[in-house]
């Protein structure tokens, strides 16, 4: 057993913050709450692409570094750490490539991967529709044989990527007439083909992060179908431990809890510092141990993954417990705050940023997308557990 | 980052958990809860003979030069074991802090004798008033030429009927830290013993010390110098107990599952319902945060790293989980598992006196806020 990293994993970690250190020194970006997942900046994405730190774990014959999962976390938590604005990146870099990887043909490896590398194709998950939540299995976007392509019709919704993405992931229909997660095919398809619309939904926070996506006979080459026809539901399986196990969902609003701690040090209410009150620091120190748990949580999905094996269940646990952290940490910045928690960050009175407000309503949508926390405890109780389905 | 446990540990974990399955039934653990020793010497001897008792010291005083982390393994077996014995006070309490700080001669001397299993060693700490600083400490220990004279009460000693020798902490200076660690034979007349009568049925007594005479070459540390000696056997012993907690976790988890799964209600098992489903969700993510959290803490430990931050994050994480971890189980065994008939009681007794034992939530939770800065 052992916690630490190695000598090069530490180096690599220093490395990091210190390129992240210019970038905010350099005043290229503000760290900011859900960066992750809001904040497109392609730029910031090309310069991360020049370091090598997309597609960290692919092989190196196909571009990318063939480092651990632990690099990766190493990594991706030190962008969480500084909010940075990786959203171009992030769900190619996180899931995309993997997919590409474990169920891809080599063209399709030689075609993606470097495009995802480079820091060049942003592409959006096109899982959930209206009617298709978290029974994905029910999803009706069609997607009908026609010779050499399939003939695309349907809708997705909260397709992520904003009005960035230039691919989209699709989970399709692609027959009918069978039980229903076995008709169901994966494609990672250009967003420019013919009959592809876009609407940007708004979210609680007022961010364009999300799209309903349109697909009105489009017509998709065959090429574009990622692994064995009807296999998708299987594959997805797979790959949403992939986009439930990154440390994202403990760290999506670590500016906001770095920001929180040093504002209690600095602030007086009255005579003494807010950190000198009992309560205030009982609180933070019980946020703090529970976000040193779901780290451990986080690595021990990463460890998992090294010995190559899908973390299912471990994703599942790190993710239902992390977003829920997330929840209360927002939730007590905006006790401390009091009516100051109201203010968004364009308000002169904005305190810590105004990351509060918008931390307090974006926490929200954690706990449901990528698996909602009711459907990651069934994971537990039924993968893990052995209770019946 | 290796989270596993190494092929030797495996073995150790196996046997250990062989060998308590047959010596440590419930029927054994309810049998010693009316002991007034509250265990078996016998037992003693054979966890001894295995090697359990001595594996943490050096060989040459008798040990088989393991680490912390094997200790860990075996910890976590007696905490599922629910075993009653002097281990943790013994080894972790009595001997290693001798280890640390003993001079060469106090090692010779009672090392081998902890390490072979043939005394008892414990500490006598906490006071009626409670309080896990140095100021708390109020009994006295008075120079008298090469001698000390103790006087005071010390409450909850950890098998305090049987030891052979405690390590006492008295006060020898006004100083905050000025206490002194005393190595004292628990014959030694003036010394008075008694079992509390606890909930867990745990081997905790008092002890009041009237005109103690204690010779100068029993200091351990040097006069004064006792608290440092203290803080890492505290800490050290946390990590230990939450090693325990893990193991006791880990018994109630897998008893859960199998009465949900075999208790029907409205003709189907209970654990098909979904609420119950996600409770042992949440169960068992508390029980694998607390898994990692006390091998983190073993592990810095056993290393010999700063362990202070991840010793206080186990423990305050278990003092905030557990009761909740119970309530859970307690739903879900409905009202047998308030039954004296069923096991599940031992778990939910030995968990809360380990939480409350040298330090509640509140305590950890502020020293995790010292070690994050809030000022």
């Amino acid at each position: 057993m052992d916690f630490s990293f190695t000598e090069e994993q530490k180096k690599f970690k220093q490395e990091v913050r210190d390129f992240l250190e210019d970038e905010v020194k350099r005043g290229l970006w503000k760290p900011s709450c859900d960066a992750w997942i809001q904040s497109y900046d392609p730029e910031f994405t090309k310069r991360v692409a020049a370091k090598g730190w997309i597609g960290l774990t692919w092989p190196r014959e196909y571009g990318g570094q063939g480092l651990g999962f632990v690099e990766r976390v190493i990594l991706t938590e030190e962008m969480l750490r500084y909010g940075a604005p990786a959203a171009c990146h992030w769900f190619s870099d996180r899931q995309i490539g993997g997919a590409v990887l474990e169920y891809g043909s080599e063209e399709q490896k030689k075609d993606l991967l470097p495009k995802i590398i480079k820091g060049e194709l942003y592409c959006g998950l096109g899982m959930s529709e209206t009617e298709a939540g978290s029974d994905l299995a029910s999803l009706k976007t069609r997607a009908a044989e026609d010779g050499d392509d399939y003939i695309f019709n349907g809708q997705k919704t909260w397709t992520s990527g904003g009005s960035f993405i230039n691919y989209v992931y699709v989970l399709a229909r692609t027959d009918p007439e069978v039980v229903k997660h076995k008709g169901i095919s994966e494609f990672i398809i250009p967003l420019d083909l013919s009959g592809i619309s876009r609407i940007p939904m708004v979210d609680i926070t007022g961010t364009e992060a999300w799209n309903d996506v349109f697909f009105d006979n489009v017509r998709v080459p065959k090429k574009y179908m990622i692994g064995e026809k009807n296999k998708g539901f299987y594959h997805v399986m797979a790959e949403l431990a992939f986009e439930r196990s990154g440390m994202e969902r403990l760290m999506g609003n670590y500016p906001l809890f770095d920001a929180l701690i040093k504002f209690v040090m600095e602030t007086r209410d009255g005579g003494k510092f807010l950190a000198q009150s009992d309560v205030i620091r009982q609180k933070l120190a019980q946020l703090q141990v529970e976000f040193e748990i779901g780290r451990l949580f986080m690595y021990r999905v990463a460890v998992v993954m090294e010995a190559g094996k899908a973390p299912t269940v471990e994703a599942a646990m790190s993710k239902a417990y992390a977003t829920a952290f997330e929840q209360r940490v927002a939730n007590f910045a905006m006790e401390i705050l009091g009516p100051y928690g109201l203010l968004w960050m364009d308000s002169k009175y904005a305190k810590i940023g105004g990351l509060a407000a918008h931390s307090y309503l974006g926490s929200k949508g954690y706990s449901l997308q990528a698996g909602a926390s009711e459907i990651l405890k069934n994971i537990i109780a039924q993968r893990g557990l052995g209770l019946p389905a | 980052m290796n989270l596993s446990l190494t092929e030797e540990q495996e073995i150790l974990r196996q046997s250990a958990r062989d060998f308590l399955e047959e010596k440590c039934p419930k029927s054994f653990v309810k049998e010693m809860e009316q002991d007034e020793k509250k265990y078996s010497p016998e037992l003693w001897k054979e966890m001894a003979d295995l090697g359990w008792v001595g594996l943490a010291f050096p060989e040459k005083y008798g040990g088989s030069d393991m680490n912390f982390l094997d200790l860990a393994v075996l910890l976590e077996e007696m905490g599922r074991a629910c075993l009653p014995s002097p281990f943790v006070a013994s080894v972790v309490l009595g001997g290693l802090p001798i280890l640390d700080a003993g001079s060469e001669e106090q090692k010779a001397k009672y090392l081998p004798e902890i390490a072979s299993g043939k005394a008892i060693f414990s500490m006598a700490l906490i006071e009626p008033e409670l309080g896990y600083e140095a100021t708390a400490i109020k009994a006295e220990a008075k120079a008298e030429g090469d001698s000390f004279v103790i006087n005071g009460t010390k409450l909850f000693v950890p098998y305090g009927n049987v030891a052979d020798y405690l390590l006492v902490v008295a006060r020898t200076s006004k100083n905050a830290e000025g206490v002194t660690v005393f190595i004292v034979d628990a014959k030694s007349p003036g010394i008075k013993v008694t079992l509390l009568s606890t909930m867990a049925h745990e081997n905790l007594c008092e002890v009041v010390f009237e005109n103690v005479k204690v010779s100068g070459n029993n200091v351990l540390g040097g006069v004064d110098q006792g608290w440092p000696v203290i803080q890492k056997a505290l800490e050290r012993n946390d990590a230990a107990r939450c090693c325990e907690v893990a193991g006791n976790f880990g018994w109630v988890m897998e008893d859960t599952i199998a009465y949900v799964l075999d208790r029907k209600q409205f003709g189907r098992p209970i654990g098909s319902f979904q609420v119950l489903q996600h409770y042992c969700a949440d169960m068992s993510t508390y029980l694998e945060g607390t898994r990692l959290a006390a091998h983190q803490a073993a592990w810095a430990v056993s290393e010999g790293l700063p362990s202070t931050r991840e010793v206080a994050v186990a423990k305050a994480w278990i003092n905030q989980v557990s009761a909740t971890f119970f309530n859970l189980a307690h739903q879900m065994h409905g009202a047998m598992g308030v039954a004296l008939e069923h096991d599940l009681h031992f778990y939910t007794t030995r968990a809360k006196a380990v939480e409350l034992g040298y330090g509640e939530g509140n305590y950890y939770r502020e020293v995790v806020a010292k070690d994050m800065g809030l000022a």
